[in-house]
């Protein structure tokens, strides 16, 4: 089968990847270790696959490889890690939000997405930003409260730094 | 060291003394530390069966049926295997028939022997024909491509009601199955179970009241669908790594199919997303598992999310005609329930879930006379498994809308009559002797029941009262319902766990387990429990669970027995080094083991002196008395003791477009002592949003031909977050005498409610009686219409 360079951004380091023409950007990431990026459906209806690109989210099973080069790519691996998880993985696991784990990382994406946008969201908001990730586990009830925590501790940090 | 946030349930009722003193000793448990593996998943590490890769894995794709029913006349796939990424091609030629059952079941399962690797005719759409094995998957579906099959297609059975109709066409009738009931009567199972005489019983009524509830299927879709990777170890064990609630179940039915011994095998658990019951199916790990064997390669089968609808394993749906025999000052005399229940091409749990639709849902109202009478048919539909609730919320669907209308018939507040007749703290469980799971049982005395609690704070919480002043005019109007519910805690006299828990040189622990967390928190509840007993943090506990070669047996993650069943046998091996390290330090300090005390990680002597667990471990490995402080235990209960809980709920029904809005939702649940309160509520929230769908969105569609048509996210619905409503979970406190710590189970029962509870809540704002679940807007549009 044929081959692209996949040129682009990956978690603010560039990678140039050849990949077969035709792949989708999660088996991209997926098989460069990027294992965060969860398969749910395949079809756009899960948001398990979300990612970033250029800063908005996105779900990678429906993105070709080809289509996202050339941009800028985060991946829940690239939000936090263990040395130094961000403040929403954390309020995800304060909040009770993470039982069996699948959704989670998707659900992390999505709460960056938002935050990024709207520092201070509602908790309509926040339904508004949860609602392209099915959970099968958790009712979303821990979840809006961990996008909740997760401006609150953003809020409290910036006030902390002096920052807006 | 992770906050310690929140604390223990407030308690506003009296659960007796000696009980809240319990309470009041607990520094582990009835808290809710961070989960143990919480971190890892949300940073999103490799911790789920397809995070790892190993090198050289071929990908299996499978080529399913498109008739419902026909037999395989043959199968060419000469093209296919001279592709040069094809490796290897199974089908019913090449691979042996070996009767068995994928239910995953203990040992001699319940369920029919009725299944093959590959049928010679397939039963229903998307029944295995041929797999491929291939570098890559779009090389295996490409091969697929290739497959040439000439069916006989043979007629279709697709309802229950057709399956045992005079002269159906027989869909299991070859020689080979064993434990069908009826084969030629198409019946998977039959079940018949009384107490009293219950025609007796209706004569003696001043009333009967005889109704008939339809629910249909749904599915478990856990977000990640069912996936293998297997792989030859250097000692060329074959290894799998599964998405599965029984590793030891798994490891024993791969050991029949591939006619290799269970020593040749080792399957582990790795983290799973999601299982509710589906993933107790040992539904895909023989294929990968005889590639390579075949091979040599690793090699890995994940379904897609089509496949995982259609293929996997479903809610038996139900037909149950229920009749009551009741006096006009509300006492319940008889009850009986008449099931039919469609299994689908496979009898795969259809004994055992029937018999928990009578056996959870009969008793929690106490007549003098019950009669129970259940069949399971085979149609060539998708195949019934276990699904959280098991049997139960099929059950409850029928009892609790019944309740309602005999409280209407009765002109009874439906609250008041549920009262009147529900089981409480001290009664027997009637049926429990007469319907066990799957046949007889063992006796069942309650010792906790919040149940009245439950409904007390559920009738403030969504005011109840207020049901009386809706305005009945208007294009949106509201009405509000409840249920009641219980369920069970592990299968008394089958369920077994076992544990093993050893002191390191630190004073940590490690702690292996058979037990199986399917996402429900268990890794960390039984870390609690272990650090509880012990006297120390969860931070002193490393747990590891669920590898058949590493970890003692457990039966699986099934009928809510984890914290119940396997909490216990943790309990006990924990008990057991506790008294070991005490021992050590008698012995360290030449005293009498007495009047030591072990608690925050060290062993303190009535004179003051201590002595860290570090510092007896290193002692007794390296220095005095040398020998490893361990123990193990097993458990198996004879008792079941039922949570019990009551759900309410408040919606708002447009009469012009059939809309339903539930606006507000109240679950009170008694699950006994809650060893981590946190996980016990999201348990219950989780319950309640897969409950309505169940109730309102999630349902099968098929054409004429038995195929599916909304095999997907988009056209099978399941609750996202902007469906759902205000939801509040409330941990009602009891103290369970037979339980770890006081506690019961709770991860089931929640399902239990949404559905008859939706129907209570849109007959009070329409006074529509709706008998058959989901609800959808259309039903509600038609319905007001007929009405005019
Ligand atoms: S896997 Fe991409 S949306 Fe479901
Ligand atoms: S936590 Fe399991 S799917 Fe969301």
């Amino acid at each position: 089968m044929s081959s692209i360079t996949f040129e682009a951004t990956v978690n603010g380091r560039p990678v140039r990847w050849e990949v077969p023409a035709g792949e989708f950007l999660t088996e991209t990431l997926r098989s460069h270790g990027l294992i965060g990026t969860k398969r749910g459906c395949e079809s756009g209806d899960c948001g398990a696959c979300a990612i970033l690109l250029d800063g908005v989210e996105v779900n990678s099973c429906v993105v070709l490889a080809a289509q996202a080069s050339g941009h800028d790519i985060v991946t829940v691996e690239g939000i936090g890690d263990a040395r130094a998880p961000h403040p929403i993985q954390e309020a995800f696991v304060d909040a009770g939000a993470v039982q069996c784990g699948y959704c989670t990382p998707g659900m992390v994406v999505a709460t960056k997405a938002l935050l990024d946008e709207n520092p201070t969201p509602t908790r309509d908001d926040a339904r508004h930003a949860l609602a392209g990730h099915l959970c099968r586990c958790t009712g979303y009830v821990k979840c809006l409260d961990a996008v909740e925590l997760a401006a609150e501790r953003t809020a409290n940090a910036d006030a902390a730094h002096g920052g807006a | 060291m992770a906050e310690d946030t929140k604390n223990a349930t407030e308690t506003p009722w009296d659960i007796g003394e000696e009980s809240m003193a319990e309470y009041d000793r607990f520094k582990v448990v009835n808290k809710s530390p961070r989960r143990v593996d919480a971190m890892k998943l949300a940073l999103g590490k490799g911790t789920f069966t397809d995070d790892l890769t190993p090198p050289g894995m071929l990908h299996v794709k499978m080529l399913g049926s498109p008739h419902a029913h026909a037999r395989i006349l043959s199968i060419d796939t000469t093209e296919a295997e001279a592709m040069p990424d094809v490796h290897c091609v199974l089908n019913m030629y090449n691979v042996k028939a070996i009767p068995h059952t994928t239910a995953g079941q203990g040992f001699p399962e319940p369920s029919p022997w009725d299944a093959l690797c590959f049928p010679e005719k397939v039963r229903f759409v998307g029944d295995r024909v041929c797999a491929v094995a291939a570098e890559t998957e779009a090389a295996a579906l490409r091969a697929l491509e290739t497959i040439k099959v000439e069916y006989e297609v043979l007629p279709a059975i697709l309802s229950p009601e057709e399956a045992v109709a005079e002269g159906a066409v027989k869909i299991h009738e070859h020689p080979e199955p064993t434990g069908i009931s009826k084969p030629e009567m198409n019946l998977a199972c039959t079940l018949g179970a009384s107490v009293g005489d219950v025609e007796a019983g209706f004569a003696a009524s001043d009333r009967v009241i005889e109704r008939t509830y339809r629910i249909g299927y749904a599915q478990q879709s856990p977000i990640e669908p069912h996936i293998a990777v297997t792989w030859l170890d250097e000692d060329e064990r074959l290894t799998v790594r599964v998405a599965t609630q029984v590793p030891f179940h798994s490891r024993r039915i791969l050991a029949q199919v591939l006619e290799i011994p269970v020593s040749r095998i080792r399957v582990i658990k790795p983290r799973i997303g999601g299982g509710f019951g589906v993933k107790q199916e040992v539904l895909l790990e023989d294929v990968p598992a005889l590639v390579t064997l075949r091979t040599g390669r690793p090699a890995r089968w994940a379904l897609t999310r089509p496949e995982e609808l259609v293929s996997a394993r479903t809610r038996h749906p139900s037909i149950l005609t229920m009749k009551a025999g009741v006096n006009d000052d509300g006492t319940l005399v008889a009850l009986s329930m008449e099931v039919l229940g469609n299994s689908g091409a496979y009898g795969a749990h259809a004994l055992t879930v029937v018999s928990c639709t009578g056996g959870k849902a009969l008793p929690l109202y106490k007549a003098e006379h019950y009669r129970f009478d259940a069949r399971v048919a085979y149609t060539n539909l998708p195949v019934g498994g276990a699904f959280r609730g098991y049997g139960a919320p099929q059950g409850f669907y029928a009892v609790e809308i019944l309740m309602d209308e005999i409280a209407h018939e009765l002109g009874m507040d439906p609250i008041a009559l549920r009262e009147k007749n529900m089981i409480g703290s001290g009664d027997d469980n009637p049926l429990a002797v007469a319907l066990g799971e799957g046949g007889e049982g063992f006796p069942q005395r309650i010792r906790s029941c919040g149940l009245p609690q439950c409904i007390e704070i559920g009738r403030e919480k969504i005011g109840w009262e207020r049901r009386k002043s809706f305005d009945k005019t208007g294009t949106k109007r509201r009405g509000i319902g409840m249920v009641a519910l219980m369920q069970g805690s592990g299968i008394p006299g089958v369920d077994m766990a076992s544990s093993f828990i050893k002191l390191n040189d630190d004073g940590s622990f490690n702690l292996l387990t058979g037990a199986t967390d399917i996402g429900t928190g268990s890794d960390t509840v039984l870390s609690q429990i272990a650090a509880e007993e012990l006297g120390v943090t969860v931070d002193d506990i490393i747990i590891y669970t669920a590898d058949t070669d590493l970890t003692p047996f457990d039966t699986g993650a099934y009928a809510s027995s984890t914290t119940y069943i396997s909490g216990t046998s943790v309990k006990k091996a924990a008990a057991g080094v506790r008294r070991q390290i005490v021992a050590a330090a008698a012995d360290i300090w030449k005293c009498e083991a007495d009047g030591l005390v072990a608690a925050n990680k060290q062993v303190k002597h009535p004179d003051g002196r201590t002595l860290s667990y570090g510092d007896i471990c290193r002692s007794t490995l390296y220095h005095h008395n040398q020998h490893q402080i361990m123990d193990h235990a097993s458990h198996l209960s004879y008792e079941c003791p039922p949570p019990f809980s009551a759900h309410f709920c408040e919606v708002e029904v447009d009469v012009e477009t059939g809309e339903i809005k539930v606006l507000n939702y109240v679950a009170a649940v008694d699950c006994g002592v809650a060893i981590h309160p946190t996980a016990a509520e999201g348990q219950t929230e989780g319950g309640v949003q897969m409950g309505l769908g169940y109730a309102l969105s999630e349902r099968y569609l098929f054409d004429d031909k038995g195929v599916m048509q909304n095999a997907s996210f988009a056209d099978y619905k399941i609750f996202s977050a902007l469906d759902m409503p205000e939801l509040e979970a409330v941990l009602v406190p009891t103290y369970e005498p037979s339980g770890p710590f006081g506690a019961k189970s709770v991860s089931e029962i929640p399902i239990n409610g949404p559905a008859p509870l939706l129907s209570n809540a849109v007959f009070d704002a329409i006074g529509v009686r709706f008998r058959e679940a989901p609800i959808t807007p259309e039903m509600i549009w038609r319905a007001l219409r007929e009405e005019g």
